[in-house]
């Protein structure tokens, strides 16, 4: 389902990365360009992530006010950053490289989610209500067990965790860059055949069984396909609560639809576009190189309490 | 035909469904009927396999339905549910679509096209096709979910309550649509009914229930008493032939 829609966005986010990469006559310069093709890459991958793992979770929950963040996924990160700081620190341990670490963080975030959802779908009978609202509770108790740990740590120590608390596009590594855009790629080429099966889903487990669809299946599939996208788009710059809210409201007014052929990808390149648009504007234009993420928060959150109120999310 | 043998249902210990034999004849209306609470619902989702029961088997056609893949099974019998709910914001005629989604997986072919026309002018929605779902009336919607489970064009129909919100017209109108449904297309239809009168006139076999048992069950005429029917409510009811239909007085 070609869609005009579909080319226009693609269009934006191809000419912003091309004003990203060259302003200022860039392509004189082999190492300021490679750079800017890292944090290109990066922009990219977060985008795409937490765009589209919002408009899944929103499917899954059949909720459009509701992020994957409320579920504590950021929570944990910051637990599992601070449990590393602490246990390395006390055991002296060398500091591993950089695509290790985003491998190690990436896993422990799957597999912890898989885990909980698992023990409390079974529980709960794959009720996603309750399965939301206990996520909600572990998330307080991972902020609260990151908080009394962060506590016992040395200033010195605390500020490697901060620097891991807040969302920061400056220094990805360009190897944990590679594995997370071939782990995404892989991700999306599946997302991609199953389009018309979200479409389904998002109707709800009763009426999508009743169409013969394994729902309890394909729920806990989804649900680790969020986990990867979260732990990529947190692994690599940080924890973003509002971007996908404020993308995926500006893709049901963009789309108007229901159909995932659509919503994926206008999630993605709407949060690519915001993310590329931002990071030109505040690095180039105004050289605020780290506020970036704050703004866009800040911003996210407002537009979307606007929209709320305004009655344009249903 | 569909078969249910010793089938029993519980949540969290509270019996629901005991030991239930039954057998829904094909080619036929029938009835589920019985007080709130006597497991219609519940019974009405077990053979629809929207629910896994604890014990007992249900069979279609002599096969163990869940040893039948969801999928084939959606091609063979769709539900409507008593509260009809869906997640995603949409409108009547793509509801009405997915209907169709056991047989193309979301590819519309042409045929399914020309079903889902079929079916949204059968259930008087043309007018309606482009609202959306959650900007309708209780009846209307109903009706684009009945119209949705036709669409699905299975020789099984199951429905809960699906007089519930309509009115006089359109609750006549299902009844006869089903009553054709059932008599040129060889489908069978179970349907849950509160109304003694549609029971009475439209349906062939009836199915009595009550605190999860069944409590009698045949051919509509001979089971459907004045007597078997004020026992089973525990209200006086009175039945009366007038002018060759049958009907039941309960009101006052
Ligand atoms: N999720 C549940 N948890 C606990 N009890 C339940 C649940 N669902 C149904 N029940 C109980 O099971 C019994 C049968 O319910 P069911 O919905 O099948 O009744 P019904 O015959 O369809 O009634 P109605 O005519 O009101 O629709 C009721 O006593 C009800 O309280
Ligand atoms: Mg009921």
């Amino acid at each position: 389902m070609a869609d005009r829609r579909v080319f226009f966005l693609t269009f934006a986010v191809l000419t912003a990365a091309a004003v990203f990469l060259l302003w200022g006559n860039a392509w004189q310069s082999s190492y300021v360009l490679k750079l800017r093709a890292v944090k290109l890459g990066g922009l990219i991958c977060v985008g795409l992530s937490v765009g589209i793992a919002t408009v899944l979770f929103q499917t899954l929950s059949n909720n459009r006010v509701l992020t994957p963040s409320i579920m504590g996924f950021d929570a944990l990160f910051l637990l599992m950053k601070t449990v590393v700081v602490f246990v390395s620190v006390g055991l002296s341990l060398p500091p591993v490289s950089a695509a290790a670490g985003f491998l190690a963080d990436t896993a422990v975030m799957i597999a912890a989610t898989l885990v909980v959802f698992v023990l409390v779908l079974r529980r709960t009978r794959q009720d996603i209500q309750l399965l939301i609202l206990v996520g909600v509770i572990i998330g307080l108790l991972f902020r609260t067990l990151a908080g009394f740990l962060q506590r016992l740590l040395d200033p010195s120590e605390f500020a490697m965790v901060q620097a891991d608390m807040f969302a920061q596009f400056g220094g990805i590594d360009a190897q944990a860059l590679l594995i997370a855009s071939l782990l995404l790629t892989l991700l999306f080429v599946w997302l991609w055949r199953s389009h018309r099966v979200l479409d389904v889903m998002a109707l709800g487990r009763d009426p999508a069984r009743a169409l013969g669809l394994p729902f309890d299946q394909l729920q806990l599939q989804l649900l680790a396909a969020i986990a990867v996208l979260v732990s990529v788009s947190t692994a690599l710059v940080g924890p973003l609560a509002f971007l996908g809210l404020l993308v995926t409201a500006l893709t049901h007014s963009l789309m108007q639809s229901h159909h995932h052929a659509l919503l994926l990808p206008g999630a993605g390149l709407i949060a690519c576009l915001v993310l590329i648009a931002g990071q030109t504007l505040f690095e180039r234009v105004l050289h605020l190189e780290s506020s970036l993420a704050v703004v866009i928060e800040f911003c996210g959150g407002l537009l979307f309490l606007i929209l709320l109120a305004k009655g344009k999310i249903k | 035909m569909i078969q249910i043998k010793s089938l029993s249902h519980t949540i969290t210990d509270t019996p629901i469904l005991q030991d239930i034999n039954l057998e829904l004849p094909q080619g036929q209306i029938t009835a589920l009927i019985g007080p709130n609470g006597a497991g219609k619902s519940t019974l009405l989702n077990a053979i629809g396999r929207q629910i896994e029961v604890a014990h007992g088997t249900v069979t279609l056609d002599g096969s163990d339905i869940t040893q039948i893949a969801p999928r084939d099974l959606a091609r063979q019998m769709a539900v409507v549910a008593q509260h009809l709910a869906v997640g995603s914001r949409i409108r009547v005629a793509d509801l009405v679509g997915f209907g169709r989604w056991p047989h193309s997986q979301g590819r519309t072919t042409p045929t399914d096209q020309t079903i889902i026309e079929q079916a949204i002018e059968e259930f008087d929605l043309i007018a309606l096709r482009h609202r959306f779902l959650d900007e309708l009336s209780g009846g209307q919607r109903q009706r684009a979910f009945i119209a949705m489970a036709y669409a699905q064009d299975t020789c099984w129909l199951l429905l809960d309550e699906p007089l519930n919100n309509l009115d006089l017209k359109h609750a006549r109108t299902l009844m006869a649509q089903l009553r054709r449904m059932v008599e040129h297309a060889g489908k069978s239809v179970v349907i849950v009914l509160h109304d003694l009168n549609y029971t009475l006139s439209w349906a062939d076999h009836v199915v009595a229930m009550c605190d999860g048992k069944v409590v009698f069950t045949g051919p509509a005429a001979q089971v459907a008493t004045a007597q078997s029917l004020t026992d089973l409510y525990e209200t006086p009811i009175q039945i009366s032939t007038v002018e060759g239909q049958v009907f039941a007085r309960y009101h006052r």
